[in-house]
């Protein structure tokens, strides 16, 4: 296969570049042509579960799931028509049908997938009543709220965990309508709480425990800003409401991380606002620490550091960095203690 | 007064079937008494007692063929204790216990059959490569590997027309030579041997069988399109099929059929067997590759066909045991005459596995093309208790019913296809009056439901709420529109769903509703099952004037749910009855009867 040949395809009898690798969604998608998706997302493997995305192509006698199926040269593709519409409508009606709908009351209502998929389709009614799943919430952890009875078996937490975390802490088990995702033998999670499965849920499945009923999204103000707590540099988002930030995400298509974060970046925040965030300096007279300014800091420790130096030699004084730092601030670092004090007695959370 | 016999050989089924019937103590038995008498230290190898594997009449096991200087007479349920009689008049005697042969059902269920598949089956020694090598095996990898390039060897099969018998029905050949071309360092060869169908054993039976025939089948594929390595993927509740398919693939191991540079040809081929959980959905390709891969059993979409990324990413032909084991006979016989059977498009024949209300039921093979009538009347020897036909199943829970008015439809893949229902891999239902057609598509959704993965919304939801309409109308709470909900929605998953499960599983419904939908509206409009099967839909009745007080029903109701007793009128208590129709049975007067629910209430 020659990777990124380009090519034309007709989409709706519009002609559509289109490359090797692509699926007929990805081409779409570039051209700006509209095909739902609940379990497609960018960054994970092809999957062709929900079928919504469901399209025609001249030749083909079945309809086919866009998200997965490669494009071809020449293909002449078909993304909407009656029946076409009857599915996705009948696919969206039988996911609501085994679904809580409480959308009032859920943590991601105004950002939910299968929200806008039912409002796309004007499913006011349901003609199917049955059987629904009802499963205990599960969130003996402080962090993830797992509700299952929300759950659209996307499998995306499934595909994040294992090919992009490389943990592989969820999986589906047992079958058919009572197929559920489900840690090893479906007990409580356990894992490295990175929220990257919150982050690609398409529904209020797995919401954050920490951020719930502080506020929707649609509420919030949202600032692009960088982690502070390592110097990887992650993008994130700050969800911010009445001035007191109540959430973070992350997007998917901005900066380093490209969406992931880390267990701190993404659940981490609650110290920006909390009463007993160390501010100022505080330097300790009579056996109490009392705040002080930066100056009569920075003066103190040059004093100290002179003093034990020319006491005890330079030798005797060691400095240990940290990797919430960036590759810069560590060099400085290490050079200041070096040349400045006068000691290679220097170390590094993760070891220079 | 007889001669003493010069030959002896006695074949014993040893099937599943004749297993389960006491196989094993008949076996023991001819041994104990061929020793007993001396037959064995005369006659030496010409006395011979052997198993063998099904011979497709089961519900007449344990059958037994018994050989004398050449003439072969054949008994039926057989039971160890028949055999010192049998050993004493007809061995020695030389007089046949006639009244112990099969009857006149025995050949007339063989008469109507072609057997190329089966031919081996259930007349040689599974377990013994001697006997498989007797009547010709392994010549035909021998020719091939002597004679053939590959590429003629996959000429010859598309010559021949041999077209998938797993289901789809996929020319083979042409499978094989999109595997040949595609590139790939390693490549391999799966037999897919999972037969998830309910009531389906054709696959098992060739197996344990003639194990041979699969393993040669196996080579030869695997030298067409280059590949070293086989896989048979076998469902672990068939544990005498893995058993004999393991001893025989030694076997072939040690004379060297299997194993490095087979006949001194360079060719490498080996084959794995890998043991299923017994899931329905591992039976499709993709499932099943994952599901050797160590994987959840789930399909994934194609393309990429297997035949390009397969097992291990590698390019793989799936091929169904029959498939497989048509090929030595193949090769052997020449396309040519593989081809001259059968109809236009259907080459060949194929195995079914018969059963419902025919007289005979069994493991049967015919040649494509035959007419579902001369099955049905001729081999299975028509309707049991004279009762009336009313239709019959192919293709399992895939598949949909034939009723009368089709009867002549000839078994091929596109006749089939034509009137609704699918060739499959073998399951022939037969249906008669006493049959309820709602809930025969009923029970075939609830199984499809129930093996259903769970992937895709379609067949995961979609399937569960058909069957929940179903189980409404079955239990007279069906509502005008629902049919055509039932139509509705099953066109949706037909159409939506992932894999061949869910895009088949409306096939019953759809089907029973396009040739029994008075059948429906019977349940839904006047709350009746004709056939009186729905046991929501009827009650039983004592009519006062025939019960002469016996109270033999209030003794047998297994719930008690009749009330009465000597000299006292009895009552059946609706609630507690269970509709289990023992008291119908056992009043001699016949004063029980079975009242549809619609009519008490109206009383
Ligand atoms: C749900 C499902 C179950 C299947 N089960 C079987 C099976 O038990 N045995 C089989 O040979 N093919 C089965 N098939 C068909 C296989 O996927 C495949 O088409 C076949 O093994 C190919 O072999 P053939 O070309 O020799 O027929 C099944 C397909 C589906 C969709
Ligand atoms: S997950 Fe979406 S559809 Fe479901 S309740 Fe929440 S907002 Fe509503
Ligand atoms: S939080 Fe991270 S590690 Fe835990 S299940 Fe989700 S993706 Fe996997
Ligand atoms: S929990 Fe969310 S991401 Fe995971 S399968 Fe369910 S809906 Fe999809
Ligand atoms: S059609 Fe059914 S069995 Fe097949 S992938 Fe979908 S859910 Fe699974
Ligand atoms: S049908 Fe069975 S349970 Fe009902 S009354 Fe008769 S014997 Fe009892
Ligand atoms: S988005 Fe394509 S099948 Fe779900
Ligand atoms: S097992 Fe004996 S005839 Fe089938």
């Amino acid at each position: 296969m020659e990777a990124g040949r380009v090519f034309k395809i007709t989409i709706n009898d519009q002609a559509v570049e289109a490359r090797t690798a692509d699926t007929i969604l990805e081409a779409a998608r570039r051209a700006g042509i509209h095909i739902p998706t609940l379990c497609y997302h960018r960054q994970l493997s092809p999957y062709g579960g929900c079928r919504v995305c469901v399209v025609s192509v001249e030749g083909i006698p079945r309809l086919v799931a866009s998200c997965t199926t490669p494009v071809t040269e020449g293909m002449q593709v078909r993304t909407d028509s009656e029946q076409i519409r009857k599915i996705r409508k009948t696919i969206v009606e039988l996911i609501l049908s085994n679904h809580c709908n409480e959308c009032m009351v859920c943590e991601v209502n105004g950002r939910c997938e299968l929200q806008d998929l039912a409002y796309e389709y004007g499913l006011k009614t349901i003609r199917f009543q049955g059987e629904r799943s009802q499963y205990e919430i599960e969130d003996q952890n402080p962090l993830i709220e797992r509700d299952y009875n929300k759950c659209i078996l996307c499998g995306r937490c499934v595909r994040m965990c294992d090919e992009i975390q490389g943990v592989g802490a969820v999986d589906f088990s047992k079958r058919g309508f009572h197929a559920k995702i489900a840690t090893e033998y479906d007990g409580i999670l356990s894992c490295e709480f990175c929220g990257n499965c919150v982050a690609v849920c398409p529904v209020g499945a797995l919401t954050s425990k920490i951020s719930r009923y502080r506020g929707r999204a649609y509420e919030a103000r949202q600032v692009k800003t960088i982690c502070n707590y390592c110097g990887c540099g992650c993008t994130l988002n700050l969800h911010a409401r009445e001035n007191e930030i109540v959430r973070v995400t992350s997007l998917e298509d901005d900066g380093v991380n490209e969406g992931h974060t880390c267990v701190k970046g993404k659940f981490g925040f609650q110290y920006i606002n909390h009463p007993e965030r160390l501010k100022t300096p505080l330097i300790k007279r009579n056996g109490e620490f009392v705040e002080a300014t930066w100056d009569e800091a920075l003066d103190l420790m040059a004093e100290n550091f002179t003093r034990i130096g020319k006491e005890y030699g330079s030798n005797t004084i060691g400095g240990l960095c940290s990797a919430k730092c960036t590759n810069e601030d560590n060099y400085l670092f290490q050079k200041f203690m070096r040349t400045v004090i006068g000691t290679n007695n220097v170390d590094h959370c993760a070891r220079y | 007064m007889s001669s003493s016999p010069k030959s002896i050989s006695i074949s014993v089924c040893m099937g599943t079937g004749g297993i389960a019937a006491g196989g094993a103590e008949v076996m023991e038995a001819f041994e104990s008494e061929l020793a007993r008498r001396g037959l064995r230290a005369k006659l030496q190898e010409n006395c011979t007692a052997h198993k063998v594997g099904c011979r497709g009449f089961c519900a007449r096991d344990v059958l037994v063929d018994v050989v004398v200087d050449g003439q072969r007479a054949t008994y039926e349920y057989v039971q160890a204790d028949m055999v010192s009689r049998i050993v004493e008049e007809h061995i020695i005697g030389g007089a046949p216990v006639e009244k112990w042969f099969a009857g006149p059902e025995y050949e007339a269920f063989h008469v109507g059959q072609t057997k190329v598949v089966l031919s081996d089956c259930g007349s040689i020694n599974p377990e013994d490569i001697d006997a498989y090598l007797a009547v010709d095996g392994y010549t035909a990898i021998q020719k091939i590997l002597c004679e053939m390039w590959p590429e003629e060897v996959i000429t010859e099969i598309k010559d021949s027309g041999l077209r998938g018998r797993g289901g789809a029905g996929f020319p083979t050949g042409l499978k094989w030579s999109f595997a040949a071309m595609a590139k790939g360092d390693e490549k391999y060869i799966i037999c897919n041997a999972d037969e998830g169908d309910p009531g389906a054993f054709m696959d098992r039976s060739i197996v344990e069988g003639n194990p041979h025939a699969l393993i040669e089948g196996m080579s030869i594929a695997g030298y067409a399109i280059g590949a070293n390595l086989g896989y048979v993927y076998i469902r672990a509740e068939y544990p005498l099929a893995v058993q004999r398919l393991a001893h025989a693939i030694e076997q072939a191991r040690q004379r060297e059929f299997l194993g490095k540079n087979i006949r001194n040809a360079d060719f490498d081929f080996d084959i794995r067997i890998k043991q299923g959980a017994g899931a329905f959905v591992c039976g499709e390709e993709t499932a099943l590759i994952a599901s050797i891969e160590g994987g959840r059993g789930m399909p994934r979409p194609k393309p990429p066909f297997p035949t390009h990324r397969g097992l291990w990413g590698k390019p793989t032909v799936i091929n169904n045991v029959e498939t497989l084991a048509n090929l030595p006979y193949i090769i052997r016989k020449g396309p040519q005459w593989f081809a001259s059977l059968g109809s236009e498009k259907s080459k060949g024949t194929k195995v079914f596995a018969l059963t419902g209300k025919v007289r005979n039921t069994g493991l049967i093979e015919v040649p494509m093309g035959i007419a579902l009538k001369e099955i049905i009347y001729g081999i299975g020897g028509g309707i049991e208790g004279g009762r009336q036909f009313k239709a019959v199943q192919t293709g399992g829970p895939s598949g949909g019913c034939i009723p009368t008015e089709l009867l002549d439809t000839a078994v091929d893949y596109e006749s089939l296809a034509q009137v609704g229902a699918i060739m499959g891999s073998g399951g022939m239902v037969v249906m008669d009056e006493d049959n309820c057609m709602v809930e025969m598509a009923r029970y075939f959704l609830h199984f499809t439901q129930e093996e259903s993965c769970g992937k895709c919304v379609p067949c995961r939801v979609g399937t569960k709420r058909m069957l929940e309409i179903l189980e409404r109308i079955v239990a007279g709470r069906g509502e005008l529109g629902d049919v055509e909900l039932l139509l509705d929605l099953g066109e949706d998953v037909k159409a939506a769903s992932l894999c061949g499960l869910g895009q088949t599983a409306p096939n019953p419904v759809i089907s029973t509703i396009r040739y029994f939908r008075e059948e429906y509206d019977a349940h839904i409009v006047q709350k009746r099952c004709p056939a009186g099967v729905c046991k929501a839909l009827f009650e039983y009745q004592v009519v006062e004037p025939l019960c002469k007080l016996c109270s033999l029903c209030v003794r047998k109701c297994p719930v008690g749910a009749i009330e009465g007793g000597k000299k006292k009128l009895a009552k059946i208590k609706d609630r507690k009855c269970v509709k289990c129709g023992i008291c119908i049975e056992v009043c001699p007067f016949d004063a029980i009867t079975q009242v549809d629910i619609h009519e008490t209430a109206e009383v």
